[in-house]
């Protein structure tokens, strides 16, 4: 590992060099990264703190928080029962076409939200494979919450799954055999065996999942039918504020959204703090097969 | 196979079946078959119109911009982050995850407020010519906000676990730095980089939330595919909806088989690497 306090310098520790890319990268990340953040709470209290609190208590501003957070408390946990089973089958098995249903697993993560939201609509639309009998026997899914949880659970479906698997994958099964040939039935080992070795990754699954959840616009913006009070979620009521001109407004609501990515950002920095160590597969699945083929 | 086995398969690996027939497959399966009950002619009419090519052509051309200056840029940062000891690096490293974390509209609504003519970027770039907003610089900046950890979360652990002996040892060889990064360290970050950046780039080409508040969404000039497809659809023009998202999803397929290739091969670098 390369680190401080290393007596050979290495390759670009030339004090000039060194100096000068880290200044490119500061100056860089502060336009690209930093710029937009300060700009959404600049423009949200551009007009005072009244303003702000008169937008975010709006009734409309009010049923799109809590159409949003009811999508969450949905989706996440429905996700998170199939990140554990898919996890589980995956890796405690060995089984004909496992690496297939990994990439199945990981489809919505490479698919814009755009083709997804317009998948769903010819299912469950009226122009969709299940429209017509959905319509005889009267349930809405299209423009309805319905198809605003359906569309969310598609985006986010990898999400737990994928920072389980590498590392149960990892982990191996020795612990969870040791258990069932000591009598311990199957969910007593998933539960005291598997689920506290997992715990952080599993946290930070569902953590990652919500944020996107809540966020998701694109896929929900074709299902929704962003209906003002009624099927309009948070990210679709920015639009739809910043659309009516309400600039303020629509930064305000935004705001909103960007504490909760906040307050996810702090939330991967605790866990990762948490001796879960490094999970940069976390974000980019780039060294998943590497774990998996480790565990081999 | 002697080994004891587990429990739950049954349960569990049914469980993941049917989810992701309901939830990825059905939806998908119902896309290609609306996109292939056009029949040949029609599908191929509307692929190859002169406004679905315009868009494909934005999209791809941003999308390459981008993910160029994501390698340049995204690489650097790496580096910074994984071989600097510098105040701040960490706070650095946990924000480079904030344009995943951050909603795709909120990213849209605030990079249109910074570029716009009035902005704080705007105003700056404004008296030099360049305008960004409601043009196709402005779609590429969207899509580097977006797609910058891809590159960034590829190179890092690699780069965290290049053998620095190596280095080392083209040092006692008396290769200078540039030679040492060009030839002893570019290659084994290579495949890293290339999943990288078929990462970021497959999430460009995909990219829409953050894309249609600052781009000037112009037929021809500034409409990228995925506004075309909701265009569309607006108009209640199911079948080229169908058959324009069916061709996102034919590249999303394709990117999906680049990506896990270039990772397996990654992987086979890395494992010669140790």
């Amino acid at each position: 590992m390369s680190g401080p306090g290393r007596r050979v310098p290495l390759t670009g520790d030339n004090p000039a060099f060194r100096r000068a890319l880290i200044g490119f990268v500061l100056v860089v990340s502060a336009i690209v990264i930093v710029a937009p953040l300060v700009a959404i709470f600049a423009q949200a209290f551009s007009l005072g703190v009244d303003v702000f609190a008169k937008t975010v208590g709006d009734p409309d501003t009010q049923h799109a928080i809590l159409l949003t957070v009811v999508t969450a408390l949905i989706v996440v946990p429905v996700n998170t029962v199939f990140g554990l089973a898919a996890a589980w089958a995956i890796t405690k098995f060995d089984f004909p076409g496992r690496r297939f249903l990994l990439v199945l697993i990981e489809i919505p993560f490479s698919i814009s939200p755009i083709v997804a939201g317009v998948a769903y609509l010819f299912v469950y639309g009226l122009q969709g494979l299940l429209g017509p009998t959905l319509q005889d026997a009267e349930i809405k899914v299209i423009f309805a919450l319905p198809g605003i949880v359906l569309a969310s659970m598609f985006v986010t479906a990898p999400f737990v799954a994928r920072e389980l698997i590498p590392l149960m994958q990892a982990q191996g099964r020795d612990l969870e055999e040791a258990a069932t040939s000591l009598g311990a039935g199957g969910w007593r080992t998933f539960l005291s065996v598997t689920v506290p070795n997992v715990r952080w990754a599993l946290l930070y699954g569902v953590v990652l999942c919500n944020a996107r959840v809540m966020g998701e616009f694109g896929a929900v913006s074709i299902v929704s039918g962003s209906i003002r009070g009624q099927t309009n979620t948070l990210p679709l009521h920015v639009e739809l504020l910043y659309h009516d001109y309400n600039t303020v407004g629509a930064f305000a609501a935004a705001s909103v959204l960007t504490v909760v990515a906040i307050v996810t950002l702090v939330a991967k920095l605790l866990i990762e703090r948490r001796g879960a160590g490094r999970s940069p597969q976390a974000v980019s699945p780039a060294d998943q097969p590497a774990l998996i083929k480790r565990a081999a | 196979m002697s080994r004891r086995v587990l429990p739950g398969l049954p349960l569990t690996l049914g469980i993941t079946l049917l989810y992701v027939s309901i939830i990825v497959l059905l939806p998908l399966g119902a896309l290609v078959f609306k996109a292939a009950s056009l029949g040949f002619y029609d599908y191929w009419r509307i692929v190859s119109s002169p406004r679905a090519v315009a868009s494909y052509r934005v999209t791809v051309l941003a999308a390459l911009a981008a993910t160029a200056f994501n390698l340049v840029f995204g690489f650097a940062l790496a580096w910074v982050l994984v071989r600097y000891r510098f105040p701040g690096r960490r706070l650095l490293d946990a924000i480079v995850d904030l344009p995943f974390a951050l909603p795709t509209a909120v990213a849209g609504i605030a990079l249109t407020a910074l570029f716009a003519p009035n902005g704080w970027f705007g105003m700056l770039l404004a008296p030099l010519g360049i305008s960004v907003a409601y043009t196709i610089t402005g779609i590429m900046v969207a899509m580097c906000f977006t797609s910058l950890p891809f590159i960034v979360r590829s190179v890092q652990p690699v780069l965290e676990d290049l053998d620095t002996a190596l280095e080392e040892a083209a040092q006692t060889l008396g290769a200078r730095d540039g030679t040492i990064f060009r030839q002893v360290m570019l290659p084994l970050l290579t495949p890293a980089l290339l999943a990288g950046v078929s990462l970021a780039f497959a999430r460009s080409l995909g990219e829409f939330g953050a894309i249609i508040f600052i781009a000037g969404n112009q037929p021809f000039e500034t409409e990228i595919t995925s506004l075309l497809v909701f265009i569309r659809l607006e108009e209640f023009d199911y079948p080229a909806a169908a058959a324009i998202a069916s061709v996102m999803l034919i590249i999303a397929i394709v990117m999906l088989a680049v990506i896990n290739i270039l990772q397996a091969r990654s992987l086979r670098y890395m494992a010669r690497a140790r």
